[in-house]
């Protein structure tokens, strides 16, 4: 292992520094032939949101939904309530897990497998910072939209498998309504590729940094880009079935659509694939739109903030953060808006998101040609 | 190419190639499918079935199938002396106990002809008032569930929280109270509880503008209710409604008004119907209006009570109760304005026993409920669950 000179005085360079060199050397690990390195590494930020998205995804869905409702939220168990989803975990490994008897099987068993697959292998692509990606696709962005799409056939396994008629109505709408925000999603996210030149989630990032920090990114770099990023942002909500457009688990009307029949760790696997999902449409936006793990602080004459918070260390802290913030609007509007009908979410996609990421789509087009 | 009708096909589309029939397209309009909504589903209310048949999400036909939670109340009351009764009664609409008893005490009152002492019967409406804003919380925070936006719901539950809180020291039950008794009132109310349900009055007011802000302005809220499960005026009144839900449906009738009992007369209070501005009138959003309107009023009747009412010295609120019911021979039908529309006992007294011979319940939620087959028909399952969440029924109404 080569030390960093310690010309880098600065702590978070330093632990960059190091863990760029560190990362390296694991990368050329190989025993027996085995990318075993590259493995480990690719699983790390894989491993480290699975933690996230069970234990503080739900814990601070509960918080902040609690905090909205005047509530406490859990306070039990740990400080604050801290290991409630520990608990929760334990409880329902614990839980008996049961089949139907008249459930098709195969396809009830391999529905939330599929599931969790189709919401974990876009993680593959995002790049955490300049030293963490999983796998530097030159097409990653459309590998994350389409890999997303395996998702579909896990809901619909898991609603025709159950063999119940709340769970077929919650996977059929389940499935109509993510076939169909994934073309204002997918035309949204174009805009951004078209402005960056590439598919390529990590050149993206890097295009938009600059010491200028956030007015380098794409959403202040065109006078047109907040479409497409609002677009996105509303498609994207239909895609991980929150609300407004949480038809396909509508409680009150399909008791909890086509995860119903679900109990113990199979349910626990849907909720996980869920938080996933809202984790990775979230790193997704901020990556196309928000700079990804680029720092958005700006260098003010020769205090130079931007380069002190930049680095593959900040970046993983800036990505999450950016992440987190979009998972605390989505659960900001979980909580504070009622749920649209199945007929009015279609009307919304086709008849407005679409057409407007058309829109979007040819004016981004124009600024990249004409405007330098 | 050709159709053709083949039995157990349906129509389909064919081609002949040579001498092979080849199907181009079978027709997919099929069977329909029997869901049953109920009696273990999040937005029934309790233990409602709906027998819908479904052509996809659209209901052909819903059946509302009853008698889960059936108490046989009627039956009770004839094994048990007339003010034992009170107590059945709070079980009957269990949101809204205080003004089940109102009902039945205006009932036998009536069989009896006995004078109430002028401060009971200003408790007893401030008390009814009070249920009653705090069932409208219930109802107006539950269709929120319906509809799929949590947050008023603990929002109004929060609220009605503090108005347990006042009938629980008032009566010294949360729910279930036992308070209106048949000539008077357990107790007195405490010497300070004027003054705490003025303070709610004024915490309530900014909260009132806080849902409506929430719930009833939100553009997906009145997208989802606005034009939903139209009821007219005519077909409404001739499937017996009343409350809230009459009024919905634009017909002003409110019994407090039109069938006035207690001190409701010197009263001063307006009985809204919709406008059709806001809403059109007769669908969910009205009814929705209808209830979120008349917690304000509900809250102006409290203020003037609290005004009106003669001082507590000298006030016995048991004077007036009598030792021992035994009315003279004859029937009677009583009836009040409850939250969910006109609660009335029809009671028959053989002159000689303490027991009623006959005490039937016109159960307001019942009415309402019968009204669900013309109402579902053609509409999706999104919206049954909204037209259910505006009925706002309460099962042990319902089935009694």
């Amino acid at each position: 292992m080569i030390l960093t000179p310690l010309s880098h005085i600065s702590m978070p360079l330093l632990m960059g520094n190091s863990l760029n060199v560190w990362s390296e050397a694991l990368v050329g690990f190989n025993p027996m032939g085995l990318p075993l390195g590259l493995v480990i590494l690719a699983a790390i930020p894989l491993v480290f949101i699975a933690l996230y998205s069970l234990t503080y995804g739900v814990y601070g869905e509960r918080k902040i939904s609690a905090f909205m409702q005047d509530r406490l939220g859990p306070m039990e168990v740990g400080k604050w309530g801290i290991l409630q989803t520990i608990a929760d975990i334990l409880k329902l490994l614990q839980k008996e897990d049961i089949v139907p008897t008249s459930a098709d099987k195969f396809l009830f068993v391999i529905g939330p497998g599929v599931l969790f697959v189709g919401s974990f292998l876009a993680y593959a692509v995002l790049p955490f910072s300049s030293a963490f990606i999983g796998a530097s696709l030159n097409v990653g962005l459309f590998f994350a939209i389409g890999i997303v799409a395996i998702e579909v056939v896990g809901i619909l396994a898991a609603g025709w498998g159950s063999n119940n008629k709340w769970s077929l109505y919650g996977a059929v709408r389940s499935v109509a309504q993510i076939v169909s925000y994934e073309i204002p999603a997918a035309i949204a996210l174009l805009c951004g590729a078209m402005m960056a030149g590439t598919l390529d989630m990590q050149k993206i990032t890097m295009l938009q940094s600059g010491s200028y920090g956030f007015a380098h990114f794409f959403l202040f770099q065109s006078p047109i880009a907040w479409l497409p990023f609002l677009i996105y942002f509303i498609a994207s909500l239909a895609e991980v079935n929150r609300a407004p457009f949480d038809i396909p688990e509508a409680e009150s009307e399909l008791v909890a659509g086509y995860f119903t029949e679900y109990t113990g760790m199979k349910f626990a696997v849907i909720f996980l694939a869920e938080y996933g999902s809202m984790f990775m449409v979230s790193a997704i936006i901020s990556i196309v739109f928000l700079g990804g793990w680029n720092s958005p602080l700006p260098d003010i004459g020769s205090f130079a903030l931007n380069a002190w918070t930049n680095g593959p260390v900040w970046g993983v802290f800036w990505i999450i953060m950016k992440g987190f913030f979009f998972i605390f609007v989505q659960m900001w509007l979980r909580w504070t808006l009622p749920r649209l009908r199945v007929d009015q979410l279609m009307y919304l996609c086709w008849k407005v998101l679409t057409p407007f990421a058309f829109v979007s789509f040819v004016l981004t087009a124009i600024w990249v040609i004409y405007v330098p | 190419m050709q159709e053709l009708d083949r039995a157990g096909m349906g129509s389909v589309r064919v081609t002949r190639k040579g001498n092979n029939v080849v199907v181009l397209e079978k027709d997919l309009a099929t069977e329909q499918m029997v869901l049953a909504m109920g009696p273990q589903h999040p937005s029934t209310h309790g233990v409602l079935k709906l027998e819908c048949l479904t052509d996809g999400e659209v209901i052909t036909e819903a059946v509302p199938y009853l008698g889960y939670l059936h108490r046989c109340f009627e039956k009770c009351c004839e094994n048990v002396d007339y003010p034992a009764v009170v107590p059945y009664t709070d079980r009957l609409d269990y949101l809204a106990g205080m003004n089940s008893e109102f009902a039945y005490a205006i009932a036998v009152e009536k069989l009896l002809d006995v004078e109430i002492p002028r401060r009971v019967e200003f408790i007893r409406v401030i008390v009814a008032e009070l249920n009653r804003i705090a069932s409208h919380l219930v109802a107006i925070g539950t269709y929120g569930i319906d509809l799929g936006a949590f947050t008023p719901f603990l929002f109004c539950f929060r609220d009605r929280e503090i108005i347990l809180s006042l009938l629980e020291w008032a009566s010294g039950a949360r729910m279930l109270y036992n308070y209106i008794w048949v000539g008077g009132l357990a107790y007195d109310i405490p010497s300070d509880f004027n003054r705490r349900v003025k303070e709610f009055v004024d915490y309530f007011r900014p909260k009132t503008v806080e849902l409506y802000k929430l719930l009833t302005e939100n553009e997906i809220f009145v997208k989802r209710t606005r034009g939903i499960g139209i009821m007219p005026a005519d077909v409404a009144i001739n499937y017996g409604w009343s409350g809230p839900m009459l009024r919905g449906s634009g017909v002003k009738w409110d019994l407090r008004r039109n069938d006035p009992y207690s001190v409701y007369p010197e009263l001063d209070f307006a009985v809204p119907v919709p406008d059709g501005k806001t809403s059109d009138v007769g669908d969910c959003l009205s009814r929705h209006l209808v209830r979120a309107l008349e917690m304000e009023e509900s809250l102006k009747i409290i203020e003037q009570c609290i005004d009106k009412m003669p001082s507590a010295e000298g006030f016995n609120p048991r004077s007036a109760v009598p030792k021992r019911v035994r009315p003279k021979a004859g029937e009677v039908y009583g009836r009040a304005e409850n939250p969910r529309g006109e609660l009335g006992f029809y009671i028959q007294s053989d002159g000689k026993s303490t027991k009623p011979l006959r005490c039937k319940a016109r159960s307001s939620c019942f009415v309402n409920l019968s009204a669900m087959k013309d109402l579902s028909k053609g509409q999706l399952i999104p919206d049954l669950v909204a037209i259910i969440g505006s009925i706002d029924i309460v099962l042990g109404e319902v089935d009694r």
